[in-house]
């Protein structure tokens, strides 16, 4: 019974997966470099835009609140947020273009945009990982 | 801005990436997101009662 029960289960997985086409890991860099975008490669519409608009929303926010994007690692700290910020993809890459966020912290509420940015970061790469682990068919 | 303000927008959008994720079903999904929810914000209150007291 228990045999029958996994061996369903590994066929509904294996029906999942076969109904996504192309490279595995799209999904998970796609959803990296924009947020969102692996969801909706994976034609998951409304996750996909309430992924896209939580990260973007909480980004955004960290910038309006003059949060610091790192860019030099001076010590161990610094590495942790670079980390963080680099979760971001594009939107880190864009902005550090752009001239986006402040050199250095000097109100309360860049402090907090700093952990804004770093968390939306680490939230992005949640996101990609759940794209993943939906193309390979390991969640439904 | 105020740090309230903060905590619950920050509260809303951690929470909607963890209901998203970490739940399969789009019932449960919500349920786990209203869940976070409520424990980042009620944390944020507990905490700020707890150092104001220390602080005293």
């Amino acid at each position: 019974m228990a045999i029958e029960d996994t061996k369903n289960s590994a066929a509904a997985a294996s029906a999942q997966t076969g109904a996504y086409k192309g490279f595995v890991y799209l999904p998970l860099i796609a959803g990296w470099l924009v947020p969102g975008a692996g969801h909706f490669l994976l034609r998951k519409w409304v996750r996909g835009a309430l992924l896209s608009a939580s990260i973007l929303g909480m980004f955004v926010l960290g910038l309006a609140m003059q949060g610091k994007l790192y860019a030099n690692v001076h010590d161990l700290l610094d590495l942790l947020g670079l980390a963080g910020d680099l979760g971001n993809g594009l939107l880190f890459v864009v902005s550090r273009l752009l001239n986006l966020g402040a050199d250095q912290v000097q109100v309360t509420t860049a402090d907090w945009g700093t952990r804004f940015i770093v968390v939306a970061g680490l939230l992005n790469v949640i996101a990609a990982v759940d794209a993943h682990n939906l193309r390979t068919g390991r969640k439904s | 801005m105020t740090h309230f303000l903060a905590v619950v927008l920050f509260a809303l959008f951690a929470s909607t990436v963890f209901g998203i994720t970490m739940r399969e079903k789009p019932k449960s999904m919500v349920r786990y997101g209203i869940y976070c929810f409520v424990l980042f914000v009620s944390s944020a209150i507990a905490l700020s009662w707890l150092m104001y007291l220390i602080a005293r």
